[in-house]
């Protein structure tokens, strides 16, 4: 490395300030690479920005949609944030998510009509063990054969797309549907209640912000959550301190299985409707992102949750009006993944000037 | 040899400042050719940065760096390696999941073959005395023998200065004897030496000279004229520390007790322990030598009962049988524990105080109903800092932010504030400067007067010999009986350590 350049030096404690700027940062870098991205495809910038990140939100309906997009986002996101935090690897969010949608969709197709008022949380709580029952899997066999949870958790969810599809084509498929892929609708009662009218976004809004409520007191205040951050952070010290590993895997397994299986039943029983083989445009990855976005904080993860929602309004804005290709949504995603890493170095680590030669 | 009287580092006015702290002021330092030089001070004199600059780990903000005449400044690592600086750091850089000639392979540029460099890292460590086995896995080797890998590595770069960073807290007195006569060799063959430590014995019996540092300074550089331990203590210090003393006391009832006790390594490389017998008395602190990688990790894991699987025996904690009962059960009978490695395991680096408080103490009011009294967290961990004297900012510093005698001090004061009926220590001052090891052992003959049953696992023989009522030898996974410390000596208790140091070569 020559010498005039300035070198990383790491910093005596990680700087707490950039913990919370690098976020920022990253958000700034993705629009300015937007501007470039849109200079070099001879579009106006300021108007290729305008559509990409204000005018799909400036009107009711879009911040109703903005929202909509969000909950799911959060819900996964706030689950897997606990999981992460104990080092516990679910990837599968997004199978957990097709789960929940299958047994709460089950419960609102063929129980909840015998069941009266109790119908909607049954369905929840459904949705909810779900997404549990599926996480377990993973949970099982990395707490009894010590298997990586990455790569099973992430097989399973094909495992339940499939399964969701199978469903779709077979015996849950709508007899009156013209052979589409997809139930009948759901009963009107038991779609969550929109938020106002005029726009799409339903109760799970409130329910998220529950969820991040609770997450911010399982993680600030309660031991457990404790103990499972220590077995993230040192897992030598959790076993030093009598922290059990596999309890740390169950936890961390459920809960996010738990939360994604509520995102995807209060999807389906929400905007959507019905049971359909594309009931998701990839929530539970992208969750992933928000999560690390948002620093596995709740509060952080809530605010990544709304701008990964604007940059899927703003990707289907930018295909729309700026004929750009879908993939823009996923570059952006990615990008904004990349940025916030490469800002983390500055975290752990500042740039420091090369030392003016002095005599001593 | 004709630059033999230049010096091979010369250090001028080196100054290296962290935030609102001087860790470096105007520091000079010589090395000459073939010479061991002592780096004395306690921790936090700036002995660490000081060494990190030589590395060209750290830039100074000021002062200039002459290698054999030549000002090399600014250092970088790899420019640092090329010129021949060599450096064993206290804390150990290797890779647990591969084996010591994956580890060596790593850090030499050169490729060669894997057969070739396992014969070059068996012919250079048994010349020197330090033998290895290029095959085994780092993650199955104790602190001294990853201390051998790190030296040897440095040694096939054919360094022409070697620094050691208190190289000698891992080993045993026969293991330390057989290091300072590789030194030796290595400085008659003209390497350079810089000798980090704060064990003025030591240095005293391998170096000539002295740079001393206090508070960031050089506070003197004393040579053979004044290299007695009353002088150098008072140049490291400013004063001179007391010394602790063990009074007499009757011992009460057995608070550890161990009948027949086996337990078969789960790791292939480790040690089985093998039919373990004894007891430690309420009143008493009884102590366990043994030469690194004997079996006192295991013996540390199996007390605290993180590794059970395959036992046999009994095993009891202040009259309860908690053979078969898990970390939290063992604790809740009043069972503490300081375990070797601080770093992840007795503290939580990236955790703050008041978090690493809360790792043991949550049966002491800090959690109520699942929840958390973050308070009383704090609360607590400013009582183990104003009682043990832990350096620090405040409770919300991480563990990272201390130096190693700190936080020892940290993790000892938190285990007994515990008031526990069984306190197990394992190397309770490795690396620790003299101020916090005086200050260490007292506290744990403080809780002996308290009638605590105290247990230190130690390779630190003089240590062993000042703080235990008994004292006896771990090998290879056997314990001999406990000698009362009248009838034992120090020369006894060293010979019966080494008559099996052969068993892992």
């Amino acid at each position: 490395m020559p010498d005039w350049l300035p070198a990383l030096e790491r910093r005596p404690a990680p700087s707490s300030v950039m913990r919370m700027a690098a976020p920022l940062l990253a958000a700034l870098a993705i629009t300015l690479t937007a501007l470039l991205a849109f200079a070099a495809l001879d579009l106006s910038p300021w108007s290729g920005l305008y559509t990409f990140f204000i005018s799909p939100i400036a009107s009711a309906y879009g911040v109703g949609e903005w929202l909509l997009k969000a909950t799911p986002l959060a819900l996964c996101a706030l689950g897997l944030s606990i999981a992460f935090r104990a080092n516990v690897w679910n990837i599968g969010a997004e199978g957990q998510f097709t789960a929940g949608a299958i047994t709460g969709g089950g419960v609102a197709l063929y129980l909840a009509p015998q069941l009266g008022g109790a119908g909607v949380p049954v369905m929840l709580f459904a949705g909810i063990a779900g997404g549990m029952l599926w996480a377990a899997i993973p949970a099982w066999l990395r707490t009894r054969f010590n298997t990586s949870e990455i790569l099973t958790s992430l097989m399973l969810v094909y495992v339940a797309q499939l399964l969701l599809a199978w469903l779709m084509h077979g015996h849950w498929q709508d007899p009156q549907g013209f052979n589409y892929p997809q139930s009948r609708a759901f009963d009107d009662a038991l779609i969550l209640p929109l938020l106002a009218d005029g726009q799409r976004a339903t109760s799970a809004v409130w329910m998220t912000a529950l969820l991040a409520l609770a997450t911010w007191v399982l993680v600030r205040w309660s031991y457990a959550g404790y103990r499972m951050w220590v077995g993230g952070e040192a897992p030598a010290a959790a076993r030093y301190a009598g922290f059990s590993e596999a309890r740390s895997v169950w936890l961390g397994m459920l809960i996010s299985g738990g939360a994604a299986g509520l995102a995807g039943i209060a999807e389906v029983a929400g905007p959507i409707g019905r049971l359909q083989t594309s009931i998701s445009p990839g929530y539970g990855f992208a969750a992933i992102i928000v999560a690390f976005v948002g620093r596995l904080h709740p509060l952080g993860v809530v605010l990544a949750a709304l701008l990964m929602s604007l940059l899927y309004l703003g990707g289907e804005a930018a295909q729309l009006e700026l004929g750009l290709p879908a993939a823009v949504t996923g570059i952006f995603q990615g990008l904004l993944l990349f940025y916030l890493l490469a800002a983390d170095v500055f975290t752990h680590y500042r740039l420091r000037r090369p030392p003016v030669a002095r005599p001593a | 040899m004709n630059d033999a009287a230049l010096p091979r580092l010369q250090l001028r006015g080196i100054t290296r400042r962290y935030g609102s702290v001087l860790a470096n002021d105007g520091i000079d330092l010589t090395v000459m050719p073939g010479e061991i030089h002592a780096l004395l001070g306690e921790n936090g004199s700036g002995k660490s940065t000081l060494s990190r600059i030589i590395c060209g780990l750290t830039r100074p903000d000021a002062g200039s760096i002459e290698w054999e005449g030549r000002d090399v400044a600014p250092l970088n690592p790899s420019r640092a390696r090329a010129l021949g600086i060599g450096m064993v750091f206290q804390h150990f850089a290797l890779f647990e999941s591969l084996t010591v000639a994956e580890n060596i392979a790593l850090s030499l540029q050169g490729s060669g073959r894997e057969a070739e460099l396992a014969a070059r890292i068996k012919e250079v460590s048994t010349r020197y005395g330090l033998p290895l086995d290029p095959a085994r896995l780092v993650a199955s080797m104790s602190a001294g023998e990853r201390q051998r890998v790190e030296i040897v590595r440095c040694l096939l770069q054919q360094p022409r200065l070697l620094i050691l960073d208190e190289p000698t807290s891992v080993l045993s007195p026969a293991a330390i004897g057989v290091l300072f006569g590789a030194l030796r060799q290595l400085a008659a063959e003209g390497l350079s030496i810089l000798f980090i430590s704060h064990k003025l014995d030591e240095v005293r019996a391998l170096c000539a000279r002295a740079t001393v540092l206090r508070a960031g300074r050089v506070a003197g550089t004393p040579g053979p004229e004044a290299f007695d331990n009353a002088s150098l203590l008072r140049l490291m210090l400013g004063a001179e520390p007391a010394a602790c003393r063990l009074e007499p006391q009757s011992a009460g009832a057995p608070m550890l007790e161990l009948e027949g006790y086996v337990l078969p390594s789960e790791d292939p490389f480790g040690i089985d322990l093998t039919d373990l017998s004894f007891a430690v008395h309420a009143g008493e602190i009884a102590g366990i030598a043994g030469i690194s990688g004997h079996g006192q990790r295991e013996l540390v894991a199996a007390l605290a009962g993180e590794t059970q699987r395959g036992q046999r025996g009994r095993l009891r904690i202040a009259g309860h049988d908690v053979t078969d009962l898990p970390v939290a059960a063992r604790r809740a009978v009043g069972l503490a524990l300081v375990p070797e490695e601080r770093l992840g395991r007795g503290a939580v680096v990236s955790m703050s105080l008041a978090g690493n408080a809360l790792l043991t103490g949550a049966r002491h009011g800090l959690v109520r109903r699942g929840f958390i009294h973050h308070a009383a967290t704090h609360a607590v961990a400013q009582r183990i800092i104003s009682a043990f004297d832990v350096r620090t900012p405040g409770t919300r510093a991480t563990a990272a932010q201390l130096s190693g005698g700190n936080l020892q001090k940290f993790i000892v004061g938190r285990e007994i504030m515990l008031a526990p009926r069984v306190l197990v220590v394992a190397q309770p001052t490795w690396g620790v400067d003299v101020g916090a090891a005086l200050r260490i052992r007292q506290s744990l003959i403080d809780l002996r007067t308290q009638g605590c049953g105290v247990l230190v696992i130690s390779e630190d023989l003089e240590e062993l010999f000042q703080i235990c009522d008994r004292i006896a030898v771990i090998r290879d996974g056997r314990l001999s009986a406990f000698q009362s410390r009248a009838e034992t000596s120090l020369q006894q208790i060293g010979q019966m350590m080494s008559a099996g140091a052969a068993v892992h070569a």
